[in-house]
């Protein structure tokens, strides 16, 4: 994506380089076996959601100890989250909605440590979460509803003559769902970092460095910022969507 | 000042794409003074509703994204 770094006077800009996949061993071309950063850096996300969930619960202390409370105050959350949006039905699908929300949140924070790497930049990564989310949605609410489902495109109580107009509106932006949920939390976060790189390289200049490492920091709290409400963000979509599956004529 | 015409209008209407980020910032701000407003009118019913004020940031987030990647595409994809 960045193959041309664009290098004037003595500042040096390479903000999309830290989004280039490499293999993880020696050099080469990237096939789908390779063990590339993004295969590291998400087995580091696993282990740590492991370690959170599995080793930190593992206790199951009546006084939870810190990391367990991180674990309990996640699962509470999200699963009032669940029930307020998609409702008290909604809850069957908790698991997987809270596997979104550790997922991305877990990629997202990690990717914030400095000269690691974030998988959830990639389009690539984000489409597949939020079209499988489309997928499961949609082939949920024919399997639920029937054509009843149709009815989320059919306005039944707006005006004869305006609902076909209706309709196209709403089918095109059904079909949007699954773009703009994915492109919202790769875009955020690739922008994020991209905008932190640029600072980054304003700092080779004596006069600017006091002023560039200041903006890094505070761009830094609001990627930290960033990082949570994108999680949040996605996951609450999802809901909205799970409901919209779930009672299709609202 | 060399270059030709094609990456000149490259980097245009990468420029011009960055002024939908900016009218997405409009966007989001209208959103969270309008909740803001609100809140501070009935501060009982604001804590149920931040649900809401995400997902209307999250929407009007989005489009300045996609004005930022239409730029990042200019820049570095064409």
């Amino acid at each position: 994506m960045a193959e041309e770094a664009h290098s004037e006077g003595g500042l040096v800009f390479h903000p999309m380089d830290q989004f280039i996949v490499k293999p993880l061993f020696g050099e080469g071309p990237v096939e789908w076996y390779t063990p590339t950063n993004v295969t590291l850096w998400l087995g580091i996300a696993v282990l740590c959601t492991v370690a959170l969930f599995v080793l930190g619960t593992r206790g199951r202390a009546i006084i939870p100890t810190r990391v367990q409370s991180i674990a309990e105050l996640a699962y509470g959350f999200i699963y009032k989250m669940v029930e307020d949006i998609a409702g008290p039905d909604g809850a069957r699908y908790f698991p997987k909605i809270f596997t979104l929300f550790v997922f991305i949140i877990m990629t997202n924070y990690l990717a914030l440590i400095p000269m690691s790497f974030s998988p959830t930049s990639h389009i690539a990564a984000t489409a597949v979460l939020g079209f499988g989310v489309f997928i499961a949605v949609t082939v949920l609410g024919f399997v639920k509803n029937g054509t009843h489902f149709l009815g989320l495109f059919w306005m039944s109580d707006a005006p004869l003559v305006l609902r076909p107009i209706i309709a196209v509106i709403e089918v095109i932006s059904y079909f949007v769902r699954p773009v703009s949920h994915s492109i919202r939390l790769a875009g955020n976060i690739m922008a994020g970092h991209t905008v932190i790189k640029v600072f980054a390289a304003f700092a080779g200049v004596a006069a600017l460095a006091p002023v560039s490492v200041l903006a890094i920091v505070a761009i830094y709290g609001l990627e930290v910022l960033v990082a949570f409400i994108q999680a949040y963000v996605f996951t609450i979509l999802t809901c909205v969507y799970l409901r919209d599956a779930l009672h299709p004529g609202h | 000042m060399e270059g030709d015409i094609a990456s000149m209008g490259q980097f245009i209407g990468a420029g011009l794409a960055a002024i939908g980020s900016g009218m997405a910032a409009i966007g989001v701000g209208n959103v969270a003074a309008n909740f803001l407003a609100g809140a501070l009118r009935n501060p009982s019913a604001a804590g149920s509703q931040t649900a809401t004020l995400f997902i209307g940031l999250a929407f009007a987030e989005a489009l300045g994204i996609f004005a930022f990647l239409v730029a990042l595409l200019l820049m570095f994809a064409v």
